[in-house]
């Protein structure tokens, strides 16, 4: 008598992951080159996020055909992503046989209300999280995994700290609380009582917790493993860099190592212009991804 | 009793957390200097690719196949068994290639068709170990020496070698930790070469 989709197997899809670092590519190519720098997972995307926000519109799900071309190029897992709420593009997805899906606000949310009842999926989720409240509600609605917004495709790490720092800092407040105090806790986050507790036991999230959103340098990805990340996402900092195999190695060394520093030293020698980055304060409201999502 | 596990990805601070509750010294092991000393060494879960990689950047392989030459027991889940096997389907490169086994990666499928099951390990008893199978690989096929350990569904899914130890399921996704038991009593009573 076997048992899929449970949640033992689909958090622990993730734990597999952890200490490692997961990279969004577009065609089949940077998906090798991808597995061979150490990725654990990629991100199969039509593309990056710094991308999406040239090309504006509506970003929807990527056209299957790029997630079945990566799915076929890679023996490592392949997440891709869908629209918050687009429970029809995350079932598409589950059907491809997509490892982890990402209802991600990198794309145009598709329901202004509901997240997508991710319970009820055989296939896991991850999803982000500005702080505890998000991520617990995310978790409650069946999150295997919780990964920081950061501000996707603007190679600006500073969202990304702001996030997992408030989520930290948040965690070690909520282990110090009394029991009682934690009723009181989980109307004010907004989260669920029982994943609280859990919270204030175990001490961290009950599921991996990543980093994402602005990852652009081997220094970037080893603060966030510094601030208690459990891995790290890079997004459009690998394959917009001057030399994607050489970030793409030198991200990979520099999270498993993130406390050895001339280490990191030696991984940020040499590697060519990083991706170009933009300054938050000079985004429209509008365009700011991070707020998506509630 | 000090137990390495390798830390370069994965899931290695289970197997401490199992090892540790047991009464055992368990550490994180990043570097091949890491490895000196250690009783016996845990090949976690994780990306076989990817820890198979940096445990060769990092000139842990042949650290790790120096202690399994001593009689050390050595223990790989998932990943880690991939690690440890001779030969990989469809691959011409291996990893540590010290256990005479045919691994095939991803044998269960995709994600999706990952599953729980009760499995019989005669070796540690009864009841049924709870196995949590995660795009796991299995042994498509065994040298001599090995012994099969269980099965499911006519795969093979946990072997020993003297002292090696593979299985593709993860024990330490439970608080099931009698395979960590046994993996230790392994240490305790070193096989002969």
């Amino acid at each position: 008598m076997s048992n899929v989709g449970t949640d033992r197997v689909k958090r622990g899809m993730a734990e597999m992951q952890k200490g490692g670092v997961i990279m969004d590519v577009v065609n089949a190519e940077q998906a090798k080159i991808a597995e061979a720098a150490g990725a654990v997972a990629v991100m199969a995307l039509e593309r990056v996020p710094s991308d999406i926000r040239k090309a504006g519109g509506v970003a929807r799900m990527a056209d299957p055909t790029i997630v079945e071309e990566v799915m076929n190029a890679v023996s490592i897992p392949v997440m891709a992503k869908c629209r918050i709420g687009h429970i029809v593009e995350a079932r598409i997805l589950e059907a491809m046989g997509v490892d982890y899906i990402d209802e991600s606000e990198v794309l145009t949310p598709a329901d202004e209300k509901h997240h997508i009842d991710k319970t009820k999926f055989t296939v896991p989720f991850v999803c982000g999280a500005r702080d505890l409240g998000e991520a617990l509600r995310r978790i409650a609605e069946g999150a295997s995994m919780i990964r920081t917004k950061g501000e996707p495709g603007t190679g600006n790490i500073v969202e990304a700290v702001r996030h997992q720092r408030m989520m930290q800092s948040a965690i070690r407040r909520v282990q110090a609380m009394s029991e009682d105090e934690l009723y009181a806790e989980a109307k004010n986050l907004g989260a669920p009582y029982h994943l609280l507790k859990q919270v204030h036991d175990l001490g961290r999230l009950p599921v991996v917790n990543f980093a994402a959103g602005g990852v652009a340098t081997p220094a970037d990805a080893a603060l966030m493993m510094e601030l208690g990340s459990d891995g790290v996402f890079v997004g459009s900092g690998i394959f917009k860099s001057e030399n994607p195999e050489k970030y793409a190695r030198a991200i990979v060394q520099a999270v498993t190592h993130y406390q050895d520093y001339e280490l990191l030293a030696h991984l940020s020698k040499n590697l060519g212009q990083a991706m170009s980055g933009i300054d938050l304060a000079t985004l429209r409201e509008e365009e700011r991804m991070a707020v998506r999502g509630w | 009793m000090k137990i390495a596990v390798i830390a370069v990805q994965g899931a290695f601070r289970e197997h401490i957390a199992a090892l540790k509750s047991l009464g055992a010294e368990a550490y994180e092991a990043k570097w091949a200097r890491d490895l000196e000393g250690a009783d016996g060494v845990i090949i976690p879960g994780g990306e076989s690719t990817a820890i198979g990689k940096l445990m060769r950047e990092y000139d842990m392989l042949e650290p790790v196949r120096e202690l399994a030459r001593a009689g050390k027991p050595i223990y790989g889940t998932c990943a880690g068994m991939i690690v440890l096997a001779k030969r990989i389907e469809g691959e011409d490169t291996t990893h540590l290639g010290l256990m005479d086994v045919t691994v095939r990666r991803n044998s269960f499928g995709r994600q999706r068709e990952s599953f729980e099951a009760e499995i019989d390990i005669p070796a540690i008893g009864a009841p049924p170990f709870p196995a949590v199978f995660i795009r796991a690989p299995h042994i498509v096929s065994v040298g001599e020496g090995v012994e099969v350990l269980a099965t499911y569904e006519d795969r093979i899914v946990a072997v020993r070698q003297g002292n090696l130890l593979a299985t593709s399921f993860h024990p330490e996704l439970t608080d099931d930790y009698r395979l960590h038991q046994y993996f230790l009593n392994m240490a305790q009573a070193p096989v002969a070469h």
